[in-house]
């Protein structure tokens, strides 16, 4: 591709522009630091493809509109920071329970409560575990650069239509407000996707009704069960992930998003270090599905393992319930908006005699 | 007369309470889209409440909303298909305590939009507890000694005088169904208020008083007189604001 094609763009902005390539054809956003941008960016785009932008009055607003607009068959989008994202977890938990397809992003920032706006990754259990109520999973997607924020967008729309329920957008204030060189390119489409006919308003006869609410005796665990089925599938199918494994490396240091970025400089410090390349690195691109099969087997050869977070500890439990007993699991995180140093994490490597 | 079942209207025993509004104005509504001829572009939005399985008794496209935020589905469903006819319909807990910022901000939007608001003074799903609409020295589940502004109980929501105090609405009527000239009313009404929608007015909104003889423990002749004499004097019928 050719170098003039490049945009220079921030990760929000490229999560916009995806959404734009994508045909999202509703976005509803309230403003919150640090994902400002693109709703900025929604606002002048959405309109200027003549589709729907609409500020609205609450994050509840906003994600119940996403509901109405991904009803009626539309591909819909809402984003929002941390504190905000809790707000959603009502309309969440409907999309899923109704099967809706949509999109949300999520630009962590430091908590709890109000916290600040720094980068986080305190969200992890949130947005893995469900988040509001009821039993359901959202896929969840980690970009580690602006360019996944682009392609996993693009993909997140095909995904939540291809499997009718919400997909999260988990980067943080680094992926979101970082600024890089990208050519957009879209994914090639992999999902085949049939037409909504479930969707309201179609008038081909038949009563269309988006609902989650099933009283009837053991109807609602039908339901439920079903769903099951389909986020077992996802586990089968839709597991993402980077792996960069030297032959003499005898740690191994599993981290996802901007911490990635945090990981790959790290190994190159102590590769100059100890003029071996002693550092592999995993990095889950699906929080979930979490890649616990390709994790486990990224181990074997390794000593050690470190998982790096800015948390203090969250996706630490699926890298241990990946590995079990298997290997010695070492953590280093640090939240409330602070960013690890690669020269801290270097030191506790070094202390703790990794390599 | 010919009297026979909407198109618009299954045929199906509700259920709903003897004496209860919601029948009636399920009717009165599936009337309207029959004689607009609109069945088959029109999508409604059920409320968390006595009438979420409006759907099991309406013949055409329905979606559930999270309690109070019909009008924000309402609102992502006509944004993105504005050819459909779009409704919700709401009762007081939803319309004016859980989702009073959903209602305010959409019809400040001047959505074009239509909203049948129900209002029966109180939460009858879930036993008859306090509403916001609920009249002053009202019992409730959660107003034993009868709603009380003194003792912290706030007063009866006016939320459709509120409303039309704003640009964005266009059309808002209180009516109520206790007498055969009420009901021919409520549905002149109704029938204003989708009319308004089709011609792009903004938004349209019906409150309808409705008797719940089993929330109010009484029979529905001394429902009918307790909206006569008490609900009606704290929310007074009549066309609030007709700027279609």
């Amino acid at each position: 591709m050719k170098e003039q094609n490049k945009v220079f763009i921030t990760g929000n902005e490229a999560v916009g522009k995806a959404a734009i390539d994508a045909g999202c054809q509703f976005y509803a956003g309230y403003p919150i630091t640090p994902q400002n941008e693109l709703t900025a960016y929604m606002s002048r785009q959405m309109r200027k493809a003549g589709r729907v932008f609409i500020q609205a009055e609450s994050e509840l607003a906003a994600v119940n509109m996403v509901f109405g607009a991904a009803a009626a068959g539309a591909r819909a989008m809402t984003s929002s920071s941390s504190p905000g994202i809790s707000l959603k977890q009502e309309g969440i938990s409907y999309l899923a329970g109704a099967e809706l397809p949509a999109v949300i992003v999520n630009a962590q920032r430091g908590g709890p409560g109000l916290g600040n706006i720094g980068p986080s990754q305190s969200d992890y259990f949130q947005a893995t575990r469900g988040g509001g109520h009821g039993d359901y999973r959202t896929i969840v997607l980690a970009p580690t650069s602006v360019e996944e924020a682009y392609t996993f967008t693009c993909l997140a729309f095909d995904l939540a239509d291809f499997y009718r329920m919400p997909v999260v957008i988990l980067s943080d204030a680094i992926i979101g407000q970082m600024a890089e060189g990208i050519v957009f390119r879209p994914p090639s489409r992999k999902y085949s996707l049939p037409p909504k006919d479930w969707a309201l308003g179609r008038a081909k006869g038949q009563q269309n009704i988006i609902r989650s609410l099933y009283l009837g005796e053991r109807v609602l665990e039908k339901h439920n069960l079903k769903l099951q089925r389909k986020y077992r599938l996802i586990e089968r199918k839709e597991v993402r992930f980077h792996k960069h494994l030297p032959r003499e490396a005898s740690l191994l240091i599993v981290a996802y998003g901007s911490m990635y970025r945090l990981a790959k400089d790290i190994a190159v410090e102590l590769e100059g270090k100890k003029n071996k390349k002693s550092v592999g690195i995993f990095c889950p691109l699906s929080l979930w599905p979490f890649p616990y099969k390709a994790l486990a087997q990224a181990c074997a050869r390794v000593k050690n393992v470190l998982v790096l977070e800015m948390s203090y500890g969250q996706m630490l439990e699926d890298v241990k319930l990946a590995l079990g007993r298997q290997k010695p699991i070492y953590f280093f995180g640090r939240a409330g908006g602070e960013v690890p140093e690669v020269d801290e994490v270097c030191r506790f490597i070094l202390k703790h005699k990794l390599i | 007369m010919n009297f026979k079942r909407p198109r618009s209207l299954k045929d199906k025993i509700t259920h709903y309470c003897p004496g209860c509004g919601h029948g009636v104005v399920h009717r009165l509504v599936a009337e309207v889209i029959d004689e607009l001829r609109i069945r088959r572009k029109t999508v409604g939005i059920a409320p968390v409440g006595c009438a979420v399985l409006a759907y099991d008794y309406w013949d055409f496209d329905v979606s559930e909303a999270a309690h109070g935020r019909a009008l924000a589905v309402a609102t992502g469903i006509k944004r993105v298909r504005p050819d459909l006819v779009v409704f919700s319909y709401q009762g007081d807990g939803d319309l004016a305590a859980i989702g009073t910022a959903e209602t305010l901000h959409a019809a400040n939007r001047a959505e074009n939009l239509t909203c049948i608001f129900i209002n029966n003074a109180c939460y009858g799903m879930t036993g008859a507890q306090m509403a916001p609409t609920t009249a002053i020295g009202q019992k409730t589940a959660t107003t034993p000694g009868g709603r009380s502004p003194q003792e912290g109980d706030g007063y009866p929501l006016i939320i459709s005088e509120l409303l039309a105090r704003l640009r964005g609405v266009c059309f808002v009527e209180r009516t109520t169904v206790i007498t055969p000239s009420d009901v021919l009313k409520t549905k002149k009404a109704i029938l204003k208020a989708f009319l308004n929608q089709i011609n792009k007015r903004g938004f349209s909104l019906v409150e309808v008083l409705s008797p719940c003889p089993t929330g109010w423990g009484l029979s529905p002749q001394k429902a009918a007189e307790f909206i006569k004499e008490k609900l009606s004097r704290e929310f007074p019928l009549g066309v609030i604001k007709d700027e279609a």
